[in-house]
């Protein structure tokens, strides 16, 4: 692969089983890579280890770090970007976006009439018996009838390197912050690729965001007050929270900050309380209002899900959306895409047993050795059993949980997820990665934020990706961004900066916008007159 | 502002400046030690720990004075428990105070680790000078004159008076003559501006003078009581409720002018009470502070029906 005897980062990459996305099985760099494999093949290794380095100390002084098991940890950023191919990007994000359009349709459908029930496309049992089903907000009408405002759609790619959607997250997705940091600290790694490669910015996503908490605000309040709701330092996100409330230049409050009285609520400041209009919660619906759910939890405020549903405030995401990214509903999300939207699914889920269903257990419960074992309801990695890499006690054990409550798991053939070169102590190895691109609703429109999440197991032949688990992120690049010059008008991104006051348009009339060209041609032509009389003055003196 | 937010500002500002007068003052100390040749160490340094509201029982080692007050990152008192106090608190306020003052205090806070014990404690003492002064520096040149501004400046000339008044105590230690007022003068960086203004050799009773009550010095104590007061009173704007805050200013005022038109020979003559009597008006008016500004105006009584 090296082109002279000299020893590059590259020499002696070579590809595993899982499909590569910078190489394929002949050992030739696939498109999209050809810059990044260039540039790296032209430093020596240690020019790539410092810069390494150099990117893991700027993340200590940022304080880029997550929680885990109670210490602060800077958050591993591996120094080779993972790009995306335009075209690839084509698929994904329609793919993704009508996965959201999906799953909203869904929720309200749940929480309202329950159509989908009646029709026979989903079980009633499987909502009944969701853990995230809440009944008690049942018939809370969001404001703008949006309850997926954030979501983070899991993607992998598989042998054939075709993508496919692993699970959806549409309660508290997060991950989001480590985009924009990862952006913003390899961009000063590798300026010279980011002026030539054309990688689409991400950091619209704020203004995004805070543009679509604004649009969903109660009825009639022009200039909301948007606050982030936080569990408070010691959370794993933290530094994610106030990222993006620093970002969006909103506060950031913990639930002791904030009060309810006579269904509205409010945030203790040091001028007296001040109305709280739009909450972009980040504390899980079980702690989040302890009226309604866990009465232990100190995480959220009394009173809150009475105050939205009154009407007064909203909560973004919605309080029930669990019942949606449950791993079961998963397996339904085809056939309710082709329900709600009357189109075929663009991305394909991966093959799933129900386990509930008595054929599908015994298959499983028989080839338990080669499946992959998760339960419905757990996130960061947390009770999966990979088959082929687990003990005899391990599979016993596992067997024994799903004869007891098959409605708590689901099974899925080991996928080897795709592998992307990964800087390690041996050089640069193949690890395996994922994809979670997020998405923005904002009621007219579903925005996936290009690239997104790309978390790579930073152990070999580990097929785990969550950083509790030790996994690390890469820059996700996505290509075929066009540069805006400065002369051209403005991108759209500078007028959503105000989309949540909703504005009057200044043309009513379709006659309004030719009559004023013509007072603009008008005025034009006055000035031109103006100047050639004071040019002609100016020569006559 | 949020209470919470306010209250993670006005102690930074006071866990920095507190750093960086104990490094001041553990700086002065250990030179007395080095240049008094009579001095009974075991008591001086049990005297400074006392001073420093940290008493220690049994005789009480130069070591010791520099675990409690310089390197011991669980206690309040010492300089490396101050500085990741001051982190911990930005990181609670992380939204609001600019990435550059962050970054400086997470630095701080990470490089505390290569001071060891072992090392010479001149140079930690500078460094922590020089760690303060850039964060200082940043946040006035980052921060906005609003309310974030206000409660950190706050905090940090509370802190200031209070600790000017401590280091004015080392004057009268058990078992050593301390530091002459030329010594007092450079450790609070006043030594230059002193010449300046007063066109004097240094006399007892005109240094005492310039670090109690010059209006124009910013570290003399009456300087920093008179700006906490005018903050207070910015931060209260035009607001009705004023019984508490203006309690606080009460509170430093009376302190202030009790420097200011007492005969500086009487505080002299008694300056351990003084100086105890500044300290308790800067302890007041924090609780007043916390009292009117921190704390939930009243515990929230709720039932189901009132939600």
């Amino acid at each position: 692969m090296a082109s002279t005897d000299d020893p590059t980062p590259w020499t002696g990459y070579t590809p595993v089983a899982a499909w590569d996305e910078a190489m394929d099985v002949e050992g030739s760099v696939r498109d999209p890579y050809a810059r990044v494999y260039a540039e790296i093949d032209r430093m020596s290794g240690d020019d790539l280890y410092s810069r390494a380095e150099a990117l893991a100390n700027t993340y200590l002084a940022q304080g880029v770090t997550f929680d885990h098991a109670g210490e602060e940890r800077p958050f591993p950023l591996d120094i080779v970007p993972r790009v995306i191919g335009s075209d690839e990007w084509d698929i994904i994000s329609p793919g993704v976006s009508q996965r959201v359009q999906a799953l909203e349709a869904f929720l309200a459908d749940v929480y309202g009439s329950q159509h989908c029930v009646q029709d026979g496309v989903v079980p009633r049992r499987l909502i009944a018996t969701s853990q995230y089903f809440y009944r008690s907000v049942a018939g809370v009408e969001p404001a703008n009838g949006v309850r997926v405002h954030v979501s983070g759609i899991d993607l992998v790619r598989d042998q054939h390197g075709i993508w496919r959607v692993l699970e959806d997250n549409v309660r508290v997705p997060s991950g989001v912050s480590y985009v924009l940091s990862n952006r913003r600290a390899m961009s000063q790694m590798f300026p010279e690729m980011f002026g030539a490669m054309g990688i689409r910015p991400v950091l619209e996503y704020s203004r995004r965001l805070r543009a679509s908490l604004a649009r969903c605000a109660p009825e009639g309040v022009d200039d909301p007050t948007i606050v982030v709701l936080t569990p408070g330092v010691y959370n794993s996100a933290y530094y994610e929270h106030s990222l993006l409330a620093r970002t969006m230049g909103v506060e950031l409050v913990e639930g002791r900050d904030l009060e309810t009285v006579n269904g509205r609520v409010y945030m203790r400041t040091t001028a007296g309380r001040r109305r709280v209009d739009v909450i972009y919660r980040r504390v899980d619906d079980d702690y989040l209002d302890p009226v309604v759910f866990r009465p232990d939890s100190s995480l959220g405020a009394p009173g809150l899900i009475n105050a939205a549903r009154l009407g007064n405030v909203t909560i973004a995401n919605a309080v029930g959306n669990g019942v949606a990214d449950d791993k079961l509903m998963y397996t339904y999300m085809p056939d309710l895409i082709r329900y709600y939207l009357n189109e075929e699914p663009i991305l394909p889920n991966v093959d799933t047993w129900r386990l509930e269903e008595a054929d599908a257990r015994e298959e499983v419960l028989d080839r338990l050795d080669e499946l992959v074992v998760k339960p419905v309801d757990g996130a960061g990695g947390k009770g999966v059993t990979i088959g082929p890499k687990a003990s005899r006690e391990e599979l016993d054990q596992v067997k024994a949980q799903i004869t007891s409550d098959p409605r708590g798991w689901i099974a899925q053939p080991v996928i080897q997820l795709s592998t992307v070169p990964t800087l390690t102590d041996e050089g640069l190895e193949p690890r395996h990665v994922d994809l979670r691109p997020f998405a923005i609703n904002d009621g007219d429109d579903v925005w996936v934020l290009p690239g997104g999440l790309t978390r790579v197991a930073l152990q070999r032949g580990q097929l785990i990706v969550n950083s509790s688990q030790g996994g690390g992120s890469k820059d996700t690049w996505v290509l075929g961004g066009v540069r805006h010059r400065a002369s051209s008008q403005p991108p759209p991104e500078a007028r959503v900066e105000f989309g949540g006051l909703a504005s009057v348009p200044q043309t009513a009339h379709p006659e309004d916008y030719v009559a004023g060209q013509q007072q603009q041609q008008q005025q034009q032509q006055q000035q031109q007159q103006q100047q050639q009389d004071l040019a002609g003055e100016e020569a006559s003196c | 502002m949020l209470s919470r937010i306010a209250e993670s500002l006005f102690w930074i500002g006071r866990y920095v400046e507190r750093a960086d007068n104990t490094a001041r003052l553990l700086d002065v100390h250990l030179n007395v030690l080095l240049e008094d040749p009579w001095v009974d160490e075991p008591s001086a340094n049990a005297s400074l720990l006392s001073v420093m509201s940290c008493p220690l029982d049994g005789p009480v080692s130069r070591g010791d004075v520099l675990r409690q007050l310089a390197f011991e990152e669980d206690s309040a008192t010492s300089i490396a428990g101050t500085l990741a106090a001051a982190r911990e608190n930005a990181r609670r306020a992380r939204e609001v105070i600019s990435t550059e003052v962050w970054e400086s205090l997470n630095t701080t806070r990470m490089d505390l680790r290569r001071w060891s014990r072992a090392s010479r404690p001149h140079e930690y003492f500078v460094w922590v000078r020089e760690r303060a002064a850039v964060v200082w520096g940043l946040s006035s040149a980052t921060t906005s004159r609003d309310d974030a501004w206000h409660f950190m400046e706050l905090g940090r000339s509370l802190e200031r008076a209070d600790m000017i008044a401590r280091l004015l105590m080392t004057r009268s230690l058990e078992g050593t003559t301390g530091p002459n007022w030329t010594t007092l003068l450079r450790t609070c960086s006043a030594h230059e501006a002193y010449l300046r203004t007063v066109r004097a050799l240094v006399t007892e009773e005109r240094a005492a003078e310039f670090l109690l009550i010059d209006r124009l010095f910013p570290r003399s104590i009456a300087y920093n009581l008179d700006r906490a007061e005018s903050i207070l009173s910015q931060i209260e704007g035009s607001e009705s409720n004023r019984a508490l805050a203006g309690r606080a200013r009460l509170a430093l005022g009376r302190a202030r002018t009790n420097l200011e038109y007492s005969p500086v020979r009487d505080i002299l003559d008694d300056l351990v009470t003084q100086m105890h009597e500044v300290q308790r008006a800067c302890a007041t008016a924090s609780d007043m502070i916390r009292d009117r500004y921190f704390l939930p105006s009243a515990t929230i009584t709720w039932n189901q029906e009132a939600l």
